[in-house]
This record gives C-alpha cells, structure tokens and sequence, in this order.
C-alpha cells in the first residue's frame, strides 16, 4: 500500500532517509519547471534543484504539517533560485547590441503588425529571456512571479518572505524597469 | 512603438511557453545518493572534532615550554641568582614593603 506524504515525512525524521525518495520523484518535476524560470543552463538548471533537495532534506524538521509539503518546498525553491540570480546577478547581459536576426525581425513584425505576431515564436522566446535577464533579481523575481506566473501579493509575499508592502513597491520598480529596458531596445534599434 | 504594449506581448509570450517540467533520468537516484553519502550534522560532534584537532598542537606546546622551564631551572641551578617569580614578587610587594618602612 502507497504511504501517504505525512507517512514518509514521518519516516525521514525518524532516520529512515529512503522514504525521502518518493517525495523526490513526485515533486521534482515542479521544482525543475520553476528553477528553468531563473536559470538557462541545464547544468545550472540541476544545481539549484539539487541544492533545493538537499535544503528540504536538512529543514525537514522544520515543517510542521501546518500546509501541505509542496507549498512548503516550492518556499525553498523560490528562495534558492532568488538565491542563484543574486549570486549570478554580474553575468547579466549588458548591451542589446547583440539582438540576433530572428529577433530584429520578430520586433520588426511587432512593430508594424503588433497583432499579428506569434507568441510561440523562438524569437519571441528568447527575447523575453534576454529582457528578463536584464532586470535585477528581485525585479525579475516579482514579474516572473506576479506577471507571468500570474500569482497575487499575498501569495508572492508568503513564497518569498518579503512583506505585502514590499512585494508591491518591488513590482512597482520591477515593471518601470522592465520598460526602461524595452525603451533601451526601442532607442538602440529604432530611434 | 508603444513601450506598454511591447511589455505586454512579451509577458503574453512568456505565459504562452511555460518551461518543461522534464526530470534527468535517475536524478533522485543522485540525490539520495547525496543524501545517505552525506554524514549528518551534529553540532556536538563538529565540536568534538575541532577539540581534538586542538589537542595536538597543545600538547606540542606543553612540551616546549616544560622543555624551556626545565633547560632555565637547570642553569640556574648552576648558577644560583633570584629567580624570576622571587623578582616578580619583589616588584609587586615593593611598595607594601615601603609602607611597612614609613609605618614603623
């Protein structure tokens, strides 16, 4: 008979350390999904997982039961990966200089047609990352969260540790730096 | 070129490509691996440790200065003048001394 989450919880902090696997196999997925927000790399993309592993591991003591284990790891997966765009925060690309053809073209298109472009587009995707890339962590922290994992304040602020007030004033920065970094491409590729 | 309207498009995309939720194969066989491979960690213990990597070089220096004390009481042996301890005492209870002298 399968063991329920609480059950294997129970088990790893009584030093049975096999029944953590099953909890790595059933959430792994999520965590890389969310690590592959923050980093590119796959070889970086596996290091923070790892290292969100081995932080649940040690910290299992302290989760209470209060909510269920997923929330309570997927805390530890965005504190890492905040963690890992800190620590990676000087390799952020300084200049648009290097825009590749598709996406000169994809914005070309956005321009002059702004309906008819593709979401899917490779183009489109890596332009997004470039910007995303640009913006400081906690900029890009609050707008991967609150734009595009279309989460509320409150949830930002419970997953991040950063108080209600202070997610708000972050995603008001966030956004202003977002289009001071689109003004950057609309002034380096078309002024 | 409306800068809200590019911000717009792009977070769009962004949420039309949600990235792969694709697990290396055997990857918690890895982390269990790093999990049992890792020894836990016990405060005391740590301690412990660093308790008895002191020991070696207390000892060495135990053994230096019994060395330095016995090679000095040896000379002075040969040589009997105040020692260290009786100048030291000198020194210290000079001034009670003094005022021993006065009081008389």
């Amino acid at each position: 008979m399968e063991r329920t989450e609480a059950e294997l919880i129970a088990a790893v902090l009584k030093g049975d350390a096999a029944s953590f696997e099953p909890l790595i196999e059933k959430y792994s997925p999520r965590v890389f999904a969310t690590a592959r927000r923050y980093a590119r790399r796959e070889s970086e993309v596996e290091d923070i997982v790892q290292e969100v592993w081995l932080k649940a591991y040690q910290k299992l003591k302290s989760f209470r039961g209060e909510a269920p284990f997923e929330h309570w790891l997927m805390r530890l997966a965005v504190r890492t990966c905040y963690d890992f765009l800190r620590s990676h925060q000087r390799n952020r690309e300084s200049a648009f200089s290097d825009l590749s053809e598709p996406e000169d073209d994809w914005l070309e298109r956005f321009i002059h047609q702004p309906g008819a472009v593709r979401e899917d587009a490779d183009a489109a995707q890596q332009l997004v990352q470039r910007v995303l890339q640009q913006l400081s962590p906690p900029a890009r922290l609050v707008i991967t969260l609150l734009e595009i994992e279309d989460r509320s304040v409150k949830e930002i602020s419970k997953l991040t540790g950063w108080s209600v007030p202070l997610v708000k004033v972050r995603a008001f920065r966030a956004r202003a730096e977002m289009r001071k970094i689109l003004a950057k491409i609309a002034k380096d590729k078309y002024l | 070129m409306k800068l809200f309207d590019l911000q717009k498009k792009l977070i769009a995309v962004a949420r039309a490509n949600p990235p792969s939720d694709r697990v290396p194969l055997a990857f918690e066989k890895r982390i269990m691996a790093l999990i049992t491979g890792r020894p836990v960690q016990d405060i005391w213990a740590a301690w412990a440790k660093v308790l008895w990597y002191a020991a070696a070089p207390c000892v060495a220096v135990m053994l230096l200065f019994s060395g330095w004390a016995h090679i000095e009481s040896s000379k002075k042996n040969e040589t009997p003048t105040i020692d260290l301890a009786q100048q030291l005492d000198n020194t210290l209870l000079a001034a009670v001394d003094q005022s021993n002298d006065t009081a008389r």
